[in-house]
């Protein structure tokens, strides 16, 4: 049985929305919303959701970019708020991230080396002849060759930038890797090498993946479970193949009714996809006003994440019923 | 209707070229396609393989550094490119219009989205501007914006990219154009959004008996929108075909590789796929620096010598299904 490696209890982020000093007392926007979400070791935890459903502030989060309004995220045990200095650095090294964007997380200035060596150094891991074989170690073994080392990121194409993002994510051998849309930027033909780099990688050296993406293709190709996340919160969380043969939230069924398939042929789509996501002040379900499920209660309570069947959660009243 | 052909479209042998500083590139590298009234034609490609440029082509709007160095683009029987400019411009937007990839950019922020979608009215109708924005309500309502009367006083940062690109597709079907050129235009929209936006695309198309060209990197978007498919690669349309025949029967490598190296959804035997995906090695070629030969053959793994010495033709290997390969990939998936 594999055992917890991170878990996040009741985490909020909350933003100020416009407003300003002018305008008196500003609206807040709840990007992240009361989220309960373990990652086990080993395991490839997929993170799907729409742009602003707040998956990277979610990810900052645990990257400790951005601090928490409320809640936990416990790493090994311990909560990450009652780190020293000395210990934070150390999470630091164990969780690692890979960018969506290969062309404006790379320093344009540093040769594709200098970017995988960096960490290294700044972590003093070992010395400089050392780090630099290592990291020189790192680019062969994410399929970029000795010859292009001393090149910088403008020379290389967006597969190849976003080997070096990877190769500098696993320097110092982390163990959670949180990999935000690290395909989405890439050609068609490219994707695909990326995926499978990041299964190789996965398996030589022990990682347990957050793979966030909107892509429920991507998501399904990689993931061993998935958490869809709407608005702040999660609304479902499945193994990968409950959650495609048996989707119960109403918006992991849109969601999976809008995906383009890549058969002419499919029947029209049986699930009514209609409305936004958008934010609103009112009490409930954020997912109320899209939703063809409605009932009184949906307004008044907000629903809880509870399990629905031996391996799947799911925050909807009428869950099961539908 | 058409003189010479009986197509509402007739693309032949177009060739765009750019002149910069690292030396001349084709972009769209002898381009034949035709479009009947009333079809959809997807065309697929990665980024860099001239989709784009061949829908600005056809609209004579290719940025200055480019021309259109040869074939014809005729439209309703008489050549775009033997058009001066005035004619040209009475075209654009009246006959053929164009949506593009990401609406916030293509909308001007300091008007309200009802004077924009007048102004393009009155482009081409001589109506007064009252009248105009009446209609710019109807069209709005048409596009599916909800609380049309109000939502004209609006200005574009107001709305949320799925309610902006209902504009943009508003300005494009405000003459009732014959011809509609869509450029990724849902490729910044979310899923849930995307689907409505093509629903949208298909509904118009159905209604007004129009042809849509919809340029995307997404097989998923052309599968679910487009009757006719034609895939680029490097400037040249290397497969064309039906829709259905494309994705069961797949004759260029380069279009099999795409469609096996889909996660999920796509592959043979789509299984949500544990297993690694079908890749396609290498990326594609800068366009300064083309392999001799085919363009695909550093990539493709049924590359022979002639390949590498000579460049295919796009030629009907079988009935309307066109492809531009020496070894074209035969058995059934």
């Amino acid at each position: 049985m594999a055992s917890v490696l991170i878990d996040i209890r009741k985490l909020e982020k909350t933003y100020p929305l416009g407003g300003g000093m002018l305008k008196g007392r500003s609206r807040i926007v709840r990007a992240v919303d009361g989220i309960d979400l373990t990652v086990m070791e080993g395991e490839t935890l997929g993170l799907v959701g729409e742009s602003g459903c707040g998956k990277s502030t979610l990810a900052r989060l645990l990257m400790r970019l951005e601090k928490p309004d409320g809640g936990e995220i416990v790493f090994r045990g311990r909560d990450i708020s009652s780190l020293s200095p000395e210990e934070m650095k150390t999470y630091r090294r164990r969780v690692q991230m890979i960018f969506q964007d290969p062309y404006s997380s790379l320093n344009p200035r540093k040769t594709a080396l200098g970017i995988i060596r960096e960490p290294l150094d700044i972590h003093r891991i070992a010395g400089r002849k050392q780090n630099r074989e290592t990291a020189a170690e790192l680019m062969t073994r994410v399929g970029l060759s000795g010859e292009q080392a001393g090149r910088y990121p403008h020379e290389f194409s967006g597969g190849q930038r976003q080997r070096i993002g990877i190769a500098r994510a696993l320097t110092l051998r982390p163990q959670l890797v949180i990999a935000d849309e690290p395909v989405s930027a890439l050609d068609a033909s490219i994707q695909a090498q990326i995926l499978n780099l990041l299964k190789d990688l996965k398996k030589d050296f022990g990682l347990t993946y957050l793979f966030i993406s909107h892509d429920l293709n991507v998501i399904r190709h990689v993931s061993d479970r998935i958490a869809v996340m709407y608005l702040g919160r999660i609304v479902e969380l499945a193994e990968k193949d409950d959650l495609y043969r048996k989707p119960f939230h109403p918006y992991t069924r849109m969601l999976l009714a809008a995906m383009p398939s890549c058969d002419p042929g499919r029947s029209g789509q049986t699930v009514t996809i209609r409305g936004e996501a958008a934010k609103s002040d009112e009490e409930g379900c954020n997912f109320k006003n899209r939703c063809a499920y409605r009932i009184d209660m949906c307004d008044r309570v907000a629903p809880q994440l509870k399990a629905i069947s031996e391996r799947s959660r799911c925050a909807c009243h009428r869950a099961g019923e539908i | 209707m058409s003189r010479k052909t009986g197509h509402l479209l007739d693309i032949q042998n177009l060739k765009t070229v750019f002149e910069t500083v690292r030396g001349n590139i084709r972009a769209v590298d002898g381009v034949s396609l035709t479009l009947n009234a009333g079809e959809t034609l997807g065309v697929v490609g990665e980024s860099g393989c001239g989709k784009t440029m061949l829908a600005l082509s056809v609209m004579r709007l290719i940025p200055a550094n480019g021309r259109i160095a040869e074939g014809s683009i005729l439209f309703n029987g008489e050549d775009l490119l033997s058009l001066d400019e005035d004619a040209m411009r009475a075209r654009r937007g009246r006959d053929i219009a164009m949506i593009f990839q990401e609406p916030m950019t293509s909308l001007n922020p300091v008007l309200r989205i009802g004077d924009q979608v007048a102004e393009a009215i009155r482009l081409h109708r001589r109506v007064s501007s009252a009248e105009a924005l009446e209609m710019s309500v109807r069209l709005l309502e048409e596009v599916g914006i909800a609380e049309p009367a109000r939502r004209v006083r609006d200005y574009p940062h107001q709305l949320s990219g799925g309610m902006r690109q209902r504009v943009m597709i508003a300005m494009a079907m405000s003459c009732r154009p014959q011809l509609l050129l869509a450029d990724e235009p849902t490729t910044a929209l979310d899923v849930t959004i995307q689907a409505q936006i093509l629903n949208l695309i298909t509904e118009l198309t159905e209604k007004n008996n129009m042809a849509v060209i919809l340029i995307t990197h997404d097989l998923g978007v052309v599968a679910e929108t487009a009757q006719k498919v034609a895939v680029m690669y490097a400037g040249k349309v290397v497969e064309t075909a039906d829709v259905e025949k494309l994705f069961r029967r797949p004759l260029h490598p380069y279009t099999r590789g795409l469609i096996e190296s889909r996660p999920a959804g796509c592959s043979v035997g789509a299984d949500g796929g544990s297993e690694y995906l079908k890749t396609i090695p290498g990326a594609v070629p800068s366009l300064y620096d083309l392999p001799p030969g085919c363009r695909f053959s550093d990539r493709c793994n049924r590359a022979q010598d002639r390949c590498r010495l000579a460049e295919p033709q796009l030629r009907e290997e079988e009935e309307s299904h066109g492809v531009s390969c020496f070894f074209p990939v035969k058995n059934d998936r």
